[in-house]
């Protein structure tokens, strides 16, 4: 009973009430024109809800999910809206949907979804739709610009024509280092609405873009890709202040390109490898990427987690709430001009457990 | 003449040349690397697999391409198991536990071929028993 949802980083959070959105979080805060608050927002993803056979489930994703709903309930004060980033389910089932959209269900405040491929390639997203609504939207709070794009697209000759069922569609992309599988992309009809959406936007409105996969290239074997992730970052680096946060990669990734500053979140279900650690493949995590602790099978929560996320003057602050783990805090700052971690960033403080291989 | 036929009997042993042990063919180590080959791809099958356990969970789920196994590290001491332990206890330890399976003998063709898929993915990676 040592071991309650009330874990260190609640009580201090809990303990910052009130002060929680006032931290000093950036090293400098820059000065934009017009009236802007600071805010937070709780963001959880990767929940991979997954059905064994009728009512039953996998019993270890089911309490990533619930764990990081009840954890961000306790939050005070609250958030002013909850993120969930996608692949609810794990094979696009209704029942998948259904079960882990009930438990989602009980978070306070304002939901907003985006599309995963887990939750989209059985029946391409016709139910999630049902319950989450549009793949691809924007809305405005407190100054800033947020869009919600569906990442995960790819080709028709691959959505439409390769398999004889929806079935084994959803099967191919399910395996993440499935050679089957197809490099993610927005597609041009995304692109149009985005570059249209964005055209209304004054350029020093701070942007906050939500996708799925990274609106960059890290590693296609295992689809940390965006194919069309340049014409979709060049749509962006027009504004002053641009933040991607993406989901699907279940660790700790951050990296500057450019205007946009990027910054994944953790997963409630398991966590990934880091791709440079596939002996066979060449892969590049972002260099500015102080990785996460490595995993440790024996503790079922290790390296998953969920997130409070801070804007402070239009720019992301991601506070990890990382269960059986240190709590991690990846923030911009200003002063280098890209986003760090606010305790590991020298080689020299890093841990052992935070070197991959 | 008893020991004569010995010794003429050792002597074709010990000269006939299917015998000698320098005397393999490019044809059986092809052969070899095909039966090793053969096995990591069921392996890899296994791998991939929602029926190595009982809840559907796959390996490749958290183990990509067998990402995070270190396969060259073992044996190594586990603290949790408390003593030094063999590839195979690990692999186990998944299949009771993330898996909801039954363990595996050591020796089970099954245990062999993801073993082997195991140290496949891991080739040219230097031997490092005990590192963590």
């Amino acid at each position: 009973m040592t071991r309650l949802i009330t874990r260190r980083s609640v009580i201090a959070a809990g303990a910052a009430a009130g002060t929680l959105t006032t931290l000093p979080i950036s090293m400098v805060r820059l000065a934009f024109g017009g009236t802007r608050e600071d805010f937070s927002f709780t963001y959880i993803s990767d929940s991979h809800i997954q059905q064994i056979k009728g009512a039953s489930f996998v019993r270890n994703w089911d309490m990533g999910l619930k764990r990081a709903v009840a954890e961000a309930n306790l939050i005070l004060p609250e958030a002013d809206f909850v993120m969930f980033g996608g692949d609810l389910a794990q094979l696009g089932k209704k029942e998948e949907l259904d079960h882990g959209g009930e438990m989602l269900s009980h978070v306070k405040g304002k939901l907003h979804c985006v599309m995963g491929e887990h939750d989209y390639y059985l029946d391409l997203g016709e139910y999630w739709s049902k319950l989450y609504g549009p793949q691809w939207y924007s809305f405005d709070h407190k100054g800033v610009h947020f869009v919600v794009l569906n990442s995960i697209l790819t080709t028709d000759e691959w959505t439409f024509h390769r398999w004889p069922t929806a079935e084994q569609r959803m099967l191919e992309m399910a395996g993440l280092d499935n050679p089957n599988g197809s490099p993610f992309m927005v597609g041009e009809k995304q692109r149009a609405w985005l570059k249209d959406d964005l055209s209304k936007v004054s350029k020093d409105t701070p942007l906050i873009v939500f996708s799925h996969s990274p609106l960059q290239k890290i590693y296609k074997g295992w689809n940390f890709w965006t194919d069309d992730a340049e014409q979709v970052q060049e749509l962006l680096q027009p504004f002053k202040t641009v933040n991607v946060i993406y989901g699907h990669v279940h660790q700790i990734q951050y990296n500057q390109i450019g205007n946009i500053a990027f910054n994944a979140v953790m997963a409630t279900s398991w966590p990934w490898p880091y791709p440079d650690t596939y002996a066979q493949a060449g892969a590049h995590v972002p260099v500015l990427t102080v990785p996460m602790n490595r995993a440790d099978p024996f503790f079922e929560r290790d390296a998953t987690g969920w997130q409070m996320i801070d804007v402070n003057s239009g720019r992301v602050t991601a506070r990890y709430q990382l269960w059986d783990n240190q709590e991690r805090v990846v923030g911009y700052d200003p002063r280098l001009g890209k986003p760090v971690d606010k305790k590991y960033q020298e080689a020299i403080v890093r841990k052992a457990p935070q070197l991959h291989y | 003449m008893r020991r004569y036929t010995i010794a003429l009997v050792l002597s074709a042993v010990l000269l006939s040349p299917a015998t000698l042990a320098d005397e393999f063919t490019t044809t059986d180590v092809d052969r070899w690397q095909g039966e090793f080959d053969s096995v990591a791809k069921k392996g890899r099958e296994l791998w991939t697999s929602g029926a190595v356990g009982t809840n559907g969970v796959a390996c490749a789920q958290c183990h990509p391409n067998a990402a995070n196994t270190h396969p060259e590290t073992y044996p190594k001491f586990q603290k949790q198991l408390g003593k030094v332990a063999q590839l195979f206890e690990m692999v186990n330890w998944c299949i009771r536990n993330p898996l909801q399976g039954a363990a595996l003998p050591a020796d089970d063709p099954k245990m062999t071929a993801l073993v082997a898929y195991i140290h496949k993915e891991r080739k040219g990676v230097a031997i490092d028993a005990g590192k963590h």
